[in-house]
């Protein structure tokens, strides 16, 4: 019997200034195990959680980013990221990370699941989505 | 000599580094820190806060850019980046500290 919902996590905070983008990834993480379809959305500063290049050695803070690139592996199936947001923050897709996604079943493989949209399509995403858990 | 203001906000979330440069006088140093470093950042719709408060010092702290993955060739020209020894050296040099949190 198939009753997969399509969840959406929501993530509209830096990355080590608080503690709510580290605590989102660890309940996508632990979603995983649950089988639904899993897309996560990231709007305002959300969007600095995909920034590359982050190096904590000097901070005494651990690195989550490389957790991030590894998505793909746990389910997550799209990564959206709301285009005003990164342009407000003079920010560009090219500095965002990349993130695979591979289906072990069908072996269809995507290069990168992350995809900036606009605001129409954000809010059409959020619209489709059966649950959204915001962060 | 003038205060010394940390800034430990993002400007596109909290209106801390506004407040702190409003309030502050000339001569005023102005440090971001923890996520206040996004201030930092060139080619922002909050760049115009720092270019445009010419009468005041601002300054950067150098991990917390590199741990946000804020190259510093990204950073606003005129933003002194600072190690934790520069952040002592401003705190010695200044009045006093005022955190805006």
């Amino acid at each position: 019997m198939s009753d997969i919902k399509k969840f959406m996590y929501l993530n509209r905070r830096a990355p080590y200034g608080t503690i709510y983008a580290w605590e989102s990834l660890e309940v996508v993480l632990i979603g995983a195990a649950f089988d639904q379809e899993v897309s996560l959305m990231f709007v305002d500063d959300g969007v600095y959680q995909l920034v590359k290049g982050s190096d904590t050695s000097e901070s005494d803070m651990k690195n989550f980013m490389p957790t991030y690139r590894t998505l793909g592996d746990y389910g997550v199936r799209h990564m959206f990221v709301d285009k005003a947001s990164l342009e407000a923050r003079g920010l560009t897709a090219d500095d965002l990370i990349e993130v695979e996604w591979e289906d072990w079943e069908t072996e269809e493989e995507v290069d990168n699941i992350v995809e900036v949209l606009d605001a129409d399509e954000v809010k059409a995403k959020m619209a489709d989505s059966d649950v959204v858990f915001s962060f | 000599m003038a205060d010394l203001y940390t800034v430990n906000k993002s400007p596109f979330e909290k209106n801390s580094l506004e407040g702190a440069i409003k309030f502050s006088g000339e001569g005023a140093s102005i440090l971001l820190i923890e996520d206040g470093v996004y201030g930092a950042s060139k080619g922002t719709s909050a760049e115009s806060m720092i270019t445009g408060a010419s009468d005041k010092k601002f300054y950067a702290l150098k991990s917390d850019l590199k741990a946000r993955g804020i190259a510093e060739d990204r950073v606003i020209d005129g933003v002194e980046l600072v190690d934790y020894a520069g952040f002592v050296d401003l705190v010695e040099n200044t009045d006093k500290v005022q955190a805006w949190l």
